[in-house]
């Protein structure tokens, strides 16, 4: 029986640029350039190398984004999934994590699934709580922050190193897994891949596809508002001295002035 | 006056301290009620009584060991529907987080993670974050429900004001998604002998400078030298030099000391992400164009196979 594997992917604004907030207090995806979510790529590895190690599988691609979002699903195309799916609408602009979650939750039902595999979290929003809010509207295990995973027999398993102690994991299929970023390297796009997803196709959904009513989600949908939002002022520049054999006499002159000696 | 609903954080009873600041920050918006779910509630109920705690609700049940998450998302919500809180609050653990999202899908309630502070406010709490690698600081409410909302470690200190503490028992039935993810085994995580690194109160921290997992002897002398945690960049944990759970960054802790001591690292923004906030910054690299030093209050331009040692003598000096 064929595997089907869901894998979940953010576009975001690169971390390297200068990320900023648009009037309406919501991340702007203008100013910076976006890419697939490095915390992804990740995802999507594993869910390639599940899919290798069944028999039959197929990996599709869902993000939920505006029109710039599909790069995302193209780069991980690029990398070897078998077909995208871009949730698009207007009215998603300003979506909270938990709007999110219900349009993911919808897409990813409309697209069929045993596993759903997702990043531990995203580079924007860094909440890491989507993959344990998709479990919940899907009823299915959660199985998430793993550090390593497999899938034989329908049963998934893996290592979540947590605070306290590094647990050992199971659970049946259907099941919604996060992986972290200690989980193996992201292969990179080779050629011959770049040159096949081109042709590998990728569905638009909005809204009225998933028949999700627009006033749920979006802005006005949110459950919690940013009333404001307030630069980071730069740190004053600060000492700086060249060793020239007295470099650790004059850090400790420094600690103890400031009593940390 | 209102209650507030803390999830207490704890290992077989022993409180950690990122709960005790959350009753503390409690205490600005209501009476501290706090949830122990486990074993241990007889040793923790007195410490959270002197930090605050009105009552202690308590339950016990294999399934918070043997299953994950799920299970104390079904003990939550049953202890909402018995205090009807005001908020609730959590640790921004793993844990904390995801429990905390589950339940506010529950109660239809927004969330609000990794608050760094949190007020009382005419229309209920409002919470601070840091975003953006601590580019931001934003401050955030809920608009609908019961607010949910995880606060970071380091975000205040405890402070003791002692309460009643009653203990109650909690009655708590599980739902059909509480067994769903089996715990197979769990391994502790091995005590290093150094204090927590996302509670100390001075963090020296590795990079690739170090250059090999043996050097790192040189950083957790210093960090001996001044009763510091250990922490490392990723560059340093990615080459196995040091252990994951000691990694400072967005995919590692985030820490915010007294004194941060970076020593051969670059200060990538990732990095950044981890210990921006932290509210003296020294550092020790050989490259003066270092972006770490952009940040720094103090900044040696240096080998620190030389100046690592050298300052770890002249505190021990000090200190004599
Ligand atoms: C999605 C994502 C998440 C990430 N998460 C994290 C994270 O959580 N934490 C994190 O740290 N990084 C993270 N990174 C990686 C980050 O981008 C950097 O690659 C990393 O922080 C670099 O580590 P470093 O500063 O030790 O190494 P480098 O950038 O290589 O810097 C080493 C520094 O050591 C100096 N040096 C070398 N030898 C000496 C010497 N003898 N004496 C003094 N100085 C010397 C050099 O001048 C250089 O500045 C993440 C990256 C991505 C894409
Ligand atoms: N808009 C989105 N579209 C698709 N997947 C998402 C989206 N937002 C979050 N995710 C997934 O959920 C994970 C955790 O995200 P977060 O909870 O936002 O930190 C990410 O690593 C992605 O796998």
């Amino acid at each position: 029986m064929s595997l089907r594997i869901v894998v979940c992917v953010k576009y975001v604004p690169d971390a390297s640029g200068d990320r900023a907030f648009t009037e309406d207090l919501t991340t702007d995806r203008e100013s910076v350039d976006g890419l697939l979510s490095e915390l992804d790529e990740y995802a999507v590895e594993q869910a390639l190398r599940i899919a290798a190690e069944a028999d039959d599988a197929e990996v599709t691609v869902v993000t939920v984004g505006p029109e710039d979002a599909e790069d995302a699903v193209r780069k991980a195309l690029q990398m070897g999934a078998d077909k995208g799916v871009h949730v698009e609408d207007d009215d998603l602009h300003g979506t909270d994590a938990l709007g999110t979650s219900l349009v993911l939750a919808v897409a990813i039902e409309k697209a069929g699934y045993d596993l759903v595999v997702c990043g531990m979290a995203s580079t924007d929003g860094v909440m890491g709580v989507l993959p344990a809010l998709l479990a919940e509207r899907l009823r299915v295990p959660q199985v998430t922050l793993l550090s390593e995973v497999a899938v034989a027999d329908g049963t998934v398993t893996g290592r979540r190193d947590g605070d306290a102690a590094s647990e050992q994991l199971s659970a049946a299929l259907p099941a919604v897994v996060s992986v972290t970023d200690q989980s193996g390297e992201a292969r990179y796009p080779s050629f011959k891949g770049i040159m096949a997803a081109k042709k590998k196709p990728v569905e638009t959904w909005d809204l009225e596809d998933l028949d999700i009513e627009a006033d749920t989600v979006g802005l006005a949908g949110a459950w919690s508002a940013v009333e404001d939002a307030t630069a980071r002022p730069p740190r004053t520049a600060g000492e700086i001295v060249t060793d020239e054999g007295e470099g650790g006499k004059q850090l400790a002159g420094y600690l103890a002035e400031h009593k940390f000696i | 006056m209102a209650e507030v609903l803390v999830f207490v954080d704890h290992v077989d009873g022993s409180v950690r301290k990122p709960t005790l600041e959350l009753l503390t920050l409690a205490r600005r918006i209501g009476d501290p009620v706090a949830l122990h779910l486990g074993a241990g509630a007889a040793e923790a109920a007195p410490v959270l009584a002197e930090y605050g705690a009105v009552r202690v609700l308590t339950a016990d049940a294999p399934e918070f060991g043997d299953y994950l998450v799920a299970p104390q998302v079904d003990a939550v919500q049953a202890a909402v529907a018995a205090v009807s809180p005001a908020a609730v609050l959590f640790p921004s653990s793993s844990d904390g987080k995801e429990i905390a999202a589950r339940l506010a899908l529950r109660l239809e309630s927004g969330l609000i993670t990794d608050a760094v502070d949190l007020t009382a406010g005419d229309d209920g709490p409002v919470a601070t974050q840091s975003v953006f690698a601590a580019g931001f600081t934003t401050r955030s409410r809920i608009t609908r429900g019961t607010p949910v909302i995880t606060v970071k470690p380091n975000s205040t200190s405890p402070e003791a004001a002692p309460a009643a503490g009653t203990v109650e028992q909690l009655e708590v039935t599980f739902g059909e998604l509480a067994t769903g993810t089996k715990v197979v085994s769990r391994t502790p995580r091995a005590s290093t002998g150094r204090p927590e690194l996302t509670e100390a109160a001075i963090v020296v921290s590795g990079g690739r400078g170090v250059n090999g997992a043996e050097n790192f002897a040189l950083i957790e002398a210093l960090a001996d030298s001044l009763g510091a945690a250990v922490g490392a960049s990723r560059a340093a944990v990615d080459a196995g030099w040091y252990p994951h759970a000691s990694q400072v960054g967005q995919t590692g802790k985030t820490v915010s000391p007294q004194l941060y001591v970076a020593a051969g690292i670059s200060g990538a923004i990732q990095h950044r992400a981890g210990m921006q906030t932290s509210k003296t910054i020294v550092a020790v690299n050989k490259d003066a164009e270092a972006p770490i030093f952009e940040l720094v209050d103090f900044g040696v331009v240096g080998d620190l196979f030389t100046v690592v040692p050298a300052l770890t003598d002249e505190v021990k000096n000090r200190k004599g």
